[in-house]
């Protein structure tokens, strides 16, 4: 069973009950589900968690929502993978990676769309809808499928294929808005109030966000119930970074770990880095920009939760920096090339982002490290597609095989002595 | 009549300027700020409008055209 009993302004403190409603009246601050600990301690334990699914739902007890009428997919309860080889090369010894390419739409976004599809099957809501560059739509699309809803996803009209077919396929409704991203989010907006739809992250945005808990909640489980020293996190509305800082202090409060000293490191693309620029000028103020960067799964320039992820990062003793989008590529590639996880851009900007950060000393080399990879790079083939190695082209005989072989390695090409002829 | 809620965000050339008042002033729209920080060099101001829709649209894209940054005041709706 759920234990939230209302929601909260962060700014005022005011109160609501448990509706599709996400800014206060008074205000006009974000609201934010709040829980009856109380008497969710006496119902949770690490056993119980233990005996339930191997998806967020295991953790149901701690989200806004129904268990039993759960759209469920499958989401969630991915890999916590010890990256040795990355580590080496890094300079870590203990460096983790939080795998999140291999939910069932290949990225986090299907933890927060599981929670925010089944608050709005429980609200009555038929139709589930978002805005989106990609990874959101996907996972909207899937869920709605699954949970007999109908989808509306609105993407920009040029948005590449790939993105458009892992939407497509579930049979959403496909809206390609001619006009800038500006635009896009303008109608978005005005749209949200003006049809009965649930938009995941507007209208049902305090229980969509709910869902990036349970990335902290698995790491803590994964780990044998103790909390990191350090989790790098990609930065977009800084939502992901807040609650997987939430995911962890509930835990303590659950008395299922026994505390966080966890620093909590966040990094963006430079061409979109206002909770970076910030941070880098000791202000709480988020200048907007203007995205350009080939990180688009974290364009986001005028971030929701910037403000928290900036309050997060002090309390926490983290640190945050920008990478540029060639270090983006190069993130991918030294992930792919060291631990066989080929990530989508944001996994790049952590990859790179947390090699600065090891070079910096800025993570200790005996820390235990978690850093987020938060989906998966077929969607983002284009991103590195140029600097890749091609195909050696061949005739179909030996003698071409072994040019062309021989060529690119001298040393690799000869057969192994002893070897099966 | 309708209702929009918006955040303006202010450059550091546009914080010593009246745009809230003009926008008032010069359209047939009710602004009613609810929440704002402003500093000497940059500003953020949460604001209701109240007025015909088109109105309220021709009001804000005066305001974008001042140099003024307009977005929902949930932020950026799009996400990756």
């Amino acid at each position: 069973m759920s234990f939230a009993n209302a929601l909260r302004c962060r700014e005022c403190n005011r109160e609501y009950p448990l509706d599709p409603i996400y800014v206060c009246e008074f205000c006009f601050g974000p609201l934010e589900v709040v829980y009856d600990y109380a008497a969710m301690r006496k119902a949770v334990s690490r056993e119980s968690i233990e005996r339930g699914p191997a998806s967020v739902w295991r953790y149901a007890d701690l989200l806004p929502c129904d268990a039993d009428a759960a759209v469920d997919i499958q989401a969630g309860f991915t890999p916590l993978i010890k990256a040795e080889r990355l580590g080496e090369e890094l300079g870590l010894r203990h460096l983790y990676l939080k795998n999140d390419c291999v939910n069932p739409t290949w990225s986090f976004k299907d933890r927060v769309v599981a929670v925010a599809a089944t608050k709005a099957r429980e609200f009555g809501f038929k139709t589930l809808a978002c805005a989106s560059t990609g990874n959101l739509a996907n996972s909207v699309a899937a869920h709605a499928a699954r949970a007999g809803m109908e989808a509306i996803v609105f993407i920009p009209s040029d948005l590449e294929q790939g993105k458009i077919t892992g939407s497509s396929v579930y049979d959403a409704t496909l809206i390609a808005v001619d006009g800038s991203y500006d635009d896009v989010n303008r109608l978005c907006s005005e749209l949200t109030g003006q049809y009965p739809w649930a938009f995941v992250n507007v209208n049902v945005r305090p229980y969509y966000a709910e869902g990036s808990k349970t990335l902290g909640y698995e790491v803590a489980e994964q780990l044998g119930w103790r909390a990191p020293d350090h989790c790098i996190v990609p930065l977009a509305s800084g939502s992901l970074y807040v609650k997987i800082w939430k995911g962890l202090q509930e835990l303590v409060k659950l008395g299922l770990i026994d505390s966080v000293h966890t620093k909590m490191s966040g990094v963006q693309a430079a061409g979109c880095s206002p909770i970076i620029s910030a941070w880098d000028s000791g202000t709480r103020n988020i200048r907007p920009v203007q995205p350009r960067t080939i990180a688009k799964s974290l364009a986001i320039g005028n971030p929701a939760d910037g403000f928290y992820a900036l309050e997060v990062m002090a309390e926490s003793g983290g640190s945050g920096l920008a990478v540029s989008d060639e270090e983006v590529v190069e993130g991918i590639r030294l992930l792919a090339r060291t631990e066989g996880i080929f990530a989508e851009t944001a996994g790049g900007v952590v990859c790179s982002g947390l090699k600065r950060l090891a070079a910096a000393g800025r993570v200790d080399r005996d820390e235990v490290v978690v850093a987020f990879i938060t989906g998966a790079g077929l969607k983002t083939q284009e991103a590195v597609m140029d600097t890749l190695t091609p195909p050696l082209q061949i005739e179909p005989t030996i003698a071409s095989f072994e040019k062309a072989f021989g060529e690119r390695s001298v040393v690799e090409a000869r057969p192994a002595a002893g070897s099966a002829s | 009549m309708a209702y929009q809620r918006v955040k303006f965000t202010f450059p550091q050339e546009l914080i010593t300027l009246p745009v809230i008042y003009e926008l008032g002033k010069q359209f047939s729209i009710t602004t009613n700020v609810r929440r704002a920080d402003v500093t000497e060099d940059r500003g953020w101001v949460v604001l209701e409008l109240q007025g015909e829709l088109e109105e309220i649209e021709r009001g804000l894209e005066w305001v974008a055209a001042k140099g003024v940054r307009v977005d929902p005041v949930q932020g950026d709706i799009v996400e990756g």
